[in-house]
């Protein structure tokens, strides 16, 4: 018998370090020969803490929400009576859930399943094999025909066809190449490279050298957010593993291949995702992009040929060289191989993370593996690609994953992040958000992108304030032509996809805003005002006591009453207003 | 700023010989401004201006240009911060999961804003961008430790329960 606990920051945040206090408590205190080990996130964040129980017939059964009384049942059931303890339980493997059952884990394989401090344990699971074969068995080309016949597409965003790029740097002639890791992560709602390399290191090591056999690089370089510092933590403890057991280093494998792999720190700037500003980060400059070509595969890091991939390519590419190109195109679509790895969030009842074949609806992740929306609310937008995507409507829901699919909606696949909205989300609100993201996170280059994006933001401040005039519609779609054109690189190019997309598929909500001065979704509080209805108020004076700025009065058991002149709309009233009263509403 | 010249001057002398170490590390490697900063940082808990000029002198680099680097990204800071950094997300997970009010209830539990630092020094308020933590929305992360699902009550909770632990505990506050 062994035993799991989920140890990705989410798990953590959630209370794993307590639960793993107790577990080893327990362990001792009942004097156990048992082993309790730690794992990355499966990607049932809603559940977490997580533990997972493995008896001796290798049956895995995992409890969610656990507390340290959980712990203590789980022993005394479990562990010492063999009986599971049922108010825990969310997966057995007699009883998977939809969360689980409905993926194809690729990327994801160890995730949740090996320790990630333990090389040992990745290489149970059959890992640096395909190193292995890179190394004594495939030349060069070989690695890349493979890599081509998959198919694989960069899941940094764009989707550019992997071989493509690293045969471009195989070509270009140089002493000196390097493989570099793109671990930046910006877009804001999206954490599956965090969850990766907190969970798997090592696949992501070994996709790296790969790269490195094939293009004839002996560096590999990790550009990674700061604000992972876990990540961090468990890519150096894999990195000083790997090197002991000589699977990087001088002299891999004892073959004359090369290979190290260092890490350095991004400074939290959301442009330096974009690779020539990542490389410019890198030589310790102000990372902003410049003109290509010159490419990286041409001219990267220091002037030298550069691969750049991202965290989610490389773990697939040990994938692809053990298993076969074959086996990897067969899934997915045609022009989209393989899986794809989403985080959903958002007002999602399962967050979490996912991965599954290219090509299935979107309808499917959303309402299947996130079994909908929170407090069963009606959908009504789903938000793919962060800052460079859009918003896909509800009609649009049968679109299936792809890269092209998702293109067409206007939004694009993006790195995969999913953020679902409810009918209680504005979208001009929305829009706001994301460009005054991209306005601060401009570099300043271009014109177009610096002042572009900020009036653009001013003009939708304007709407949400209630301030909206006839016309601003049609500004802000020639603006968003003007920045789109005008920048040199994905950041302007795509900084109003967000505003068109809303325009798009919530006119409606736009002309509300300017027309009626009305925010449809009650989100934006120059639109709204808060009321207690005299008629349903029974005067509890629970709304009284918790408005912070205390603008709600009453006598006891009388209808109280809201000052509009000093409430701040926070709407805390509305929340804590019982629901068999039902008193507060908006207006 | 005037007035925290001759502390900063302090911080630079008190600090010497392990910024020092930073500079033996990375001197004659290309390209390590931002790793040198980052250290610096972690060193003095900001970029204090006495320490940029001097490590310019130190590694031959302009003082403007280290001020560019500094200021371009937000990681680095260019006033003290206190004990506790709390961070504050503003992702779009967060967003639309109600970050605002977990900003104004905290804002107001400590009296100040964004960007800025309490008068005992022990909070500093700062926004990001995302945590990473999406599916717990709202987060906040207290040096380096993350929270969530937050309600703006369950945040002053934390944030109260922080400065009792740091009050009692013979108070350490500078
Ligand atoms: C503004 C901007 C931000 C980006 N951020 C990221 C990022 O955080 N992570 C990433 O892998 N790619 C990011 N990209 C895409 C990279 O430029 C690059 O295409 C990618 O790392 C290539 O790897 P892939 O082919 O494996 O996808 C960004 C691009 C732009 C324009
Ligand atoms: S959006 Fe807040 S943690 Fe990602």
């Amino acid at each position: 018998m062994k035993l799991r606990i989920g140890f990705g920051s989410c798990g953590i945040a959630a209370g794993a370090l307590d639960i793993k206090k107790s577990v080893e408590e327990e362990i001792l205190r009942r004097g156990l020969d048992l082993d309790a080990e730690i794992t990355g996130c499966v990607g049932m964040c809603h559940n977490e803490p997580l533990l997972d129980v493995l008896d001796d017939s290798g049956n895995v059964y995992t409890y969610g929400k656990v507390t340290t009384d959980a712990v203590k049942l789980i022993f005394d059931r479990q562990i010492e009576g063999n009986q599971p303890v049922e108010e825990y339980l969310v997966a057995t493997a007699e009883r998977p859930n939809d969360f689980l059952s409905g993926q194809v884990r690729l990327a994801l394989r160890n995730c949740g399943v090996i320790n990630p401090e333990k090389i040992d344990d990745y290489m149970d699971q059959g890992g640096y094999k395909a190193l292995h074969q890179a190394v004594a068995e495939m030349s060069a080309q070989e690695i890349i025909a493979q890599i081509k016949e998959s198919g694989l597409r960069g899941r940094g965003g764009a989707g550019f066809p992997t071989w493509f790029k690293w045969q471009a740097a195989l070509q270009n002639r140089s002493d000196v190449k390097y493989v570099v890791c793109n671990a930046d992560e910006g877009d804001p709602g999206a954490f599956m490279d965090r969850s990766l390399l907190e969970g798997d290191p090592h696949s992501v090591l070994e996709g790296m050298a790969i790269a490195g056999r094939a293009i004839g690089a002996a560096i590999g370089i990790i550009y990674v957010r700061a604000e992972y510092p876990l990540a961090i933590k468990r890519l150096e403890i894999a990195i000083e593993q790997a090197r002991e057991r000589k699977l990087l280093g001088k002299g891999i494998l004892d073959s004359k291949f090369n290979f190290d792999i260092l890490i350095k720190k991004g400074a939290g700037a959301f442009v330096c995702g974009e690779e020539t500003a990542l490389i410019a980060s890198l030589e310790g400059e102000r990372g902003m992009p410049r003109l290509k070509p010159p490419f990286p595969a041409q001219s990267g890091y220091w002037g030298r040929p550069t691969n750049i991939n991202n965290v989610e390519t490389y773990a697939n590419v040990p994938w692809i060289i053990s298993q076969g190109a074959g086996e990897f195109n067969s899934m997915g679509t045609d022009k989209s191989p393989g899986t794809k790895v989403f985080a959903l969030a958002g007002k999602i009842k399962r967050g979490g993370l996912v991965e599954v074949p290219m090509g299935i609806p979107l309808r499917q992740v959303i309402f299947k593996l996130g079994d909908g929306i929170k407090n069963d609310r009606r959908f009504k937008a789903v938000q793919m690609g962060g800052p460079s995507g859009g918003c896909i409507p509800e009609q649009l829901l049968d679109t299936p994953v792809d890269y092209d699919s998702i293109t067409r909606t206007g939004a694009i696949m993006g790195s995969g992040g999913m953020v679902v909205m409810d009918e209680t989300t504005c979208m001009v609100d929305v829009a706001r958000f994301f460009l005054d993201f991209t306005r601060k996170e401009s570099c300043g280059k271009c014109v177009q992108c610096r002042i572009g994006t900020k009036r653009m933001l001013e003009i939708l401040e304007r709407i949400c304030r209630g301030e909206g005039r006839e016309g601003d519609i049609e500004l802000l779609q020639s603006m968003a032509v003007k920045v789109k054109e005008g920048s040199l690189c994905g950041l302007g190019q795509s900084a109003p996809n967000p505003v068109l997309t809303t325009i798009r598929y919530f006119r409606d909500e736009y002309e509300a805003h300017i027309r009626d001065k009305k925010c449809p979704a009650r989100q934006c509080k120059a639109l709204i005002s808060y009321h207690i209805d005299p008629e349903l108020c029974r005067g509890c004076g629970r709304c009284a006591r918790k408005c912070p700025v205390g603008c709600i009065s009453g006598e006891k058991k009388k209808p109280h009453a809201i000052d509009p002149e000093r409430c701040i709309k926070c709407g805390t009233c509305l929340e804590v207003c019982p629901p068999k009263y039902h008193a507060v509403f908006v207006e | 700023m005037g007035c925290s010249c001759q502390h900063e001057q302090t911080l630079l002398d008190d600090k010497k010989e392990l910024l020092e170490d930073v500079i033996s590390a990375y001197k004659g490697k290309a390209g390590s401004l931002v790793a040198v900063l980052q250290d610096v940082q972690g060193i003095c808990g900001y970029l204090p201006q006495p320490v940029m000029r001097w490590l310019g002198k130190e590694l031959g680099i302009k003082p403007a240009k280290i001020y560019g680097v500094a200021t371009f990204y937000t990681q680095f800071r260019l006033t003290p911060v206190g004990k506790y950094l709390i961070m504050l997300c503003q992702g779009t997970a967060c967003h639309v999961n109600g970050a605002e009010r977990i900003e104004t209830a905290v804002s107001r539990e400590l009296k100040i804003s964004s960007g800025e630092t309490t008068d005992d020094g022990v909070f500093t308020l700062d926004t990001v961008a995302c945590l990473g933590c999406c599916s717990l929305a709202p987060v906040m992360m207290i040096n380096g430790r993350a929270y969530g699902p937050l309600t703006p009550d369950g945040a002053v909770k934390i944030v109260k329960d922080i400065y009792k632990k740091e009050t009692q505990s013979g108070g350490e506050v500078q």
